[in-house]
């Protein structure tokens, strides 16, 4: 593995906790407004206020360090990205800035119904506006200008392509987070939640999985080379899928929610690294590689250093947070309060 | 649009989220340290009031800190937006720090999640005190990370430049520039003085009130002592602020003093309004004092603005934000003193409804001098977003509609400001200390019986 692509693959890791945490978090936002708006609020409130409220800034570290990073071991991604993705990243923080006032906001008090459906509503729109980068990254979008890449938002917004990314993600979300939260709920004995979060899974799972066969698809068209490469690496996708049917398996069957949400997450990873594979070399097809993109040796060695050295700082501190927030069933039941 | 206004208005929505940010930045670094010797003492004395103060502070610390993350993600990303020419730069040579950052503030995140929600939890107080120790720590060196890289914009080392390419780069050369010490020590000393005078003026506004609880007076007494010890850190350490900036920037340091002309027994200019013909009038001079604080000498030569080429000058406005940072910290530090001194003999004054409310004043003075110190070091960079190497005017983006989204942006900082201030007050009224005070008295009762 060349120092390339291990800074590629860390930061790779850490855009995969991002979106598999943030998916957690985006459908349970959604889910709880959705469940105000059919009169089941006070189901998933419960959930959100003891895992979301303690966890939602480490989940957002998470994507700090993927754009901090990003721009340390691939300088010019800041170049060719910040120039061109002005409008929709501004339009994502925007969403993530509402996000988080209502956890600082709502949580203290000042709730107002308007407040819980924009923050649902923005479960669905951020992760739609994250996912066009990724959509945006497999080429097409941005064309060499005389002051530099400019993005072309007319043909991106007239792209089945871009829109089946967002679709993709979209479902992706739901699924993950309605996984997640059934065992989360039966964890925590709230059987009404579980009850209605397992049907959310199943709904969502078979649009989850369409969805990624219509990417393929669309992908064919839209970049040959890459989907070629998806192609070459089937087996990761056919492992994925095997993940995916254990997941449904055990949400089906009401047994062994734990299992299932390893599964999902594991069905979730084995894909994205086998986009991530297939989309090797480039950061920005097909303006920017991993290798004219990469950052000087000192500095690589350097961040590489700093990340071994933060990880055994942060690991045991996850552990603790896990344990005391996910793992203690006097606290996910409800029975300990202990803020502050 | 064209490219001057996109430069424009990337600096002013730059500026713009830097100014909210730094509010909440100020807080999320001072605060902890006070919560930790605040819940310190509370155990020490096993004194109810010290560990409540700790508590509600740590409350309205965790909505500011939510404030600060979601507009810290938003710079963090508003740099490669606005500026990528810059941090395509900056990510070659000075990634290092930037990248240590998210580490020092997932130890911040990771234990203020723990430590906010474990209140009560533990028998032994001294391990819940324990867990806001990597807090601190982590907010301490978040502040010490970013403003290393400020620090670097102001000092650029560790490279060379080779036909416009940044070559032969040195992380840890650029990580630990000249300008880091006295830099990184301002900015922790005056969050610390900020976060205690900013607590202080709570307290002193419930007095003010009419309040006479004991509660209120011990965190105020509490607060003023913190307050005065940073604040004379702070003024002690400005002495080497002073003579950083006489060695490496030198232009900054006559922008500042409006030391038009290079003399030796430079005077220190304070104040007053510079005429058409580019004279200072009005002003306060002290003697020999630029000298002093440049070099540490009265006879000292002081190089003025005529050393440096006309396009290279810093805005000269800079000056008076030069001015209220300083007159502020000066007038916290004699606030605070005054107010010790009195409490220890006893006197009447301090005590008074017009002392309290100068104390009261002084959380939103402090604030003021933070804005005005970064406008300060900010505008007295320019013309240079890397000193000597790359100007700010180079390196915004080229992409239009940099406008809507200020526009945009200026309306979400408004609705956090409202959102964020009637939280917090909402808070403190629905659940005043008397009534917490009562309620948990009424509780342990309950307990026992």
């Amino acid at each position: 593995m060349t120092i390339e692509v291990l800074g590629a693959f860390v930061l790779w890791l850490f855009l995969f906790g991002y979106i598999y945490l943030g998916s957690v978090e985006f459908g349970a936002g959604f889910y709880n407004a959705y469940g105000k708006m059919t009169g089941k609020e006070k189901l998933l409130e419960n959930v959100i206020q003891r895992y979301l409220s303690p966890v939602w800034e480490v989940t957002n570290v998470f994507l700090v360090f993927f754009f901090v990073g990003i721009v340390g071991f691939f300088p010019e991604t800041a170049y060719f990205y910040g120039t061109t993705l002005l409008i929709p990243v501004s339009i994502a923080l925007i969403f993530l800035s509402i996000r988080g006032a209502y956890y600082a906001f709502a949580v203290y008090g000042l709730s107002n119904p308007g407040f819980t459906y924009v923050y649902g509503l923005t479960g669905l729109v951020l992760p739609a506006s994250l996912s066009i980068v990724l959509a945006i990254s497999a080429g097409g979008f941005i064309e060499m200008g005389e002051s530099g890449p400019m993005l072309s938002s007319r043909s991106l917004l007239l792209s089945p392509f871009a829109w089946s990314v967002v679709a993709l993600s979209l479902v992706s979300v739901l699924y993950i987070s309605a996984v997640f939260l059934t065992w989360y709920a039966a964890y925590a004995k709230d059987v009404k939640a579980e009850f209605l979060l397992r049907k959310y899974a199943l709904i969502f799972a078979l649009p989850a999985i369409a969805g990624a066969g219509v990417f393929l698809v669309l992908m064919q068209g839209h970049n040959r080379e890459i989907f070629s490469r998806l192609l070459e690496y089937w087996w990761i996708f056919g492992l994925s899928l095997l993940f995916f049917l254990g997941t449904v398996y055990f949400i089906w069957k009401k047994t062994r929610y734990g299992l299932a949400v390893i599964f999902s997450a594991l069905q979730y990873f084995s894909a994205f690294m086998g986009y991530g594979i297939a989309h090797y070399p480039y950061l920005l097809y097909p303006h920017l590689t991993l290798f004219d993109g990469f950052t000087n040796r000192a500095m690589a060695v350097a961040l590489i250093t700093a990340f071994i050295l933060g990880l055994l700082l942060l690991i045991p501190s996850i552990y603790l947070l896990l344990r005391l927030f996910l793992f203690d069933k006097q606290y996910v039941a409800g029975k300990r309060i202990n803020h502050a | 649009m064209g490219n001057e206004q996109s430069l424009l208005f990337s600096r002013v929505l730059t500026e713009l989220t830097l100014s909210f940010h730094i509010i909440f930045a100020t807080i999320g670094v001072g605060v902890p340290l006070l919560i930790m010797i605040a819940q310190w003492a509370g155990i020490k004395k096993q004194d109810e009031h010290y560990i409540l103060l700790a508590r509600r502070w740590t409350r309205g610390y965790a909505v500011t800190v939510a404030v600060g993350v979601v507009t810290g993600t938003i710079i963090g990303l508003q740099l490669s937006l606005l500026w990528p020419t810059f941090m395509r730069a900056a990510g070659n040579v000075i990634a290092l720090p930037l990248f240590m950052e998210t580490f020092a503030f997932f130890l911040e995140a990771i234990f203020l999640g723990i430590y906010l929600y474990t209140w009560d939890r533990f028998e032994n107080q001294r391990k819940h005190l324990l867990l806001l120790v990597p807090v601190a720590i982590g907010a301490g060196f978040s502040a010490v990370f970013i403003t290393i890289v400020n620090a670097f914009m102001n000092t650029p080392r560790g490279f060379a430049v080779l036909n416009g390419e940044l070559v032969n780069i040195k992380p840890l050369e650029a990580m630990f520039n000249p300008a880091v010490p006295t830099k990184a020590a301002h900015v922790l000393l005056t969050a610390f003085m900020t976060a205690s005078f900013i607590l202080a003026s709570i307290a002193a506004f419930h007095l003010l009130r009419g309040s006479n609880h004991a509660y209120h007076k011990k965190a105020l007494l509490l607060t003023m002592k913190l307050g005065a010890v940073f604040a004379i850190a702070s003024a002690v350490l400005g002495d080497f602020s002073g003579k950083f900036l006489a060695e490496y920037q030198p232009e900054k340091l006559a922008a500042a003093e409006w030391h038009l002309e290079t003399t030796s027994e430079a005077p220190l200019v304070m104040f007053g309004v510079l005429d058409d013909d580019g004279k200072v009038r009005g002003a306060l001079t002290i003697p020999f004092a630029l000298s002093i604080l440049a070099f540490g000498s009265p006879n000292a030569e002081v190089a003025g603005l005529d050393q440096f080429p006309v396009e290279e000058h810093p805005p000269l406005y800079i000056h008076y934000l030069f001015d209220s940072m300083v007159i502020i910290g000066v007038f916290l530090m004699c606030l605070s003193l005054i107010y010790l001194i009195g409490m220890r003999f006893k006197w009447k004054a301090v005590s008074s409804k017009w002392f309290t409310g100068l104390i009261v004043l002084g959380g939103p003075l402090a604030i003021v001098a933070i804005e005005a110190g970064w406008w300060f070091t900010e505008v007295g960079r320019q013309p240079w977003i890397l000193r000597g190497v790359m100007k700010t005017a180079e390196s915004a983006t080229v992409s239009p509609n940099v406008d809507v989204m200020l526009y945009l942006f200026t309306v979400l900082y408004v609705f956090l400001a409202i959102g964020c201030v009637g939280v917090l007050l909402r808070m403190f009224k629905k659940n005043p200390i008397e009534k917490e005070l009562s309620d948990r008295a009424l509780l342990r009762k309950g307990e026992m019986a």
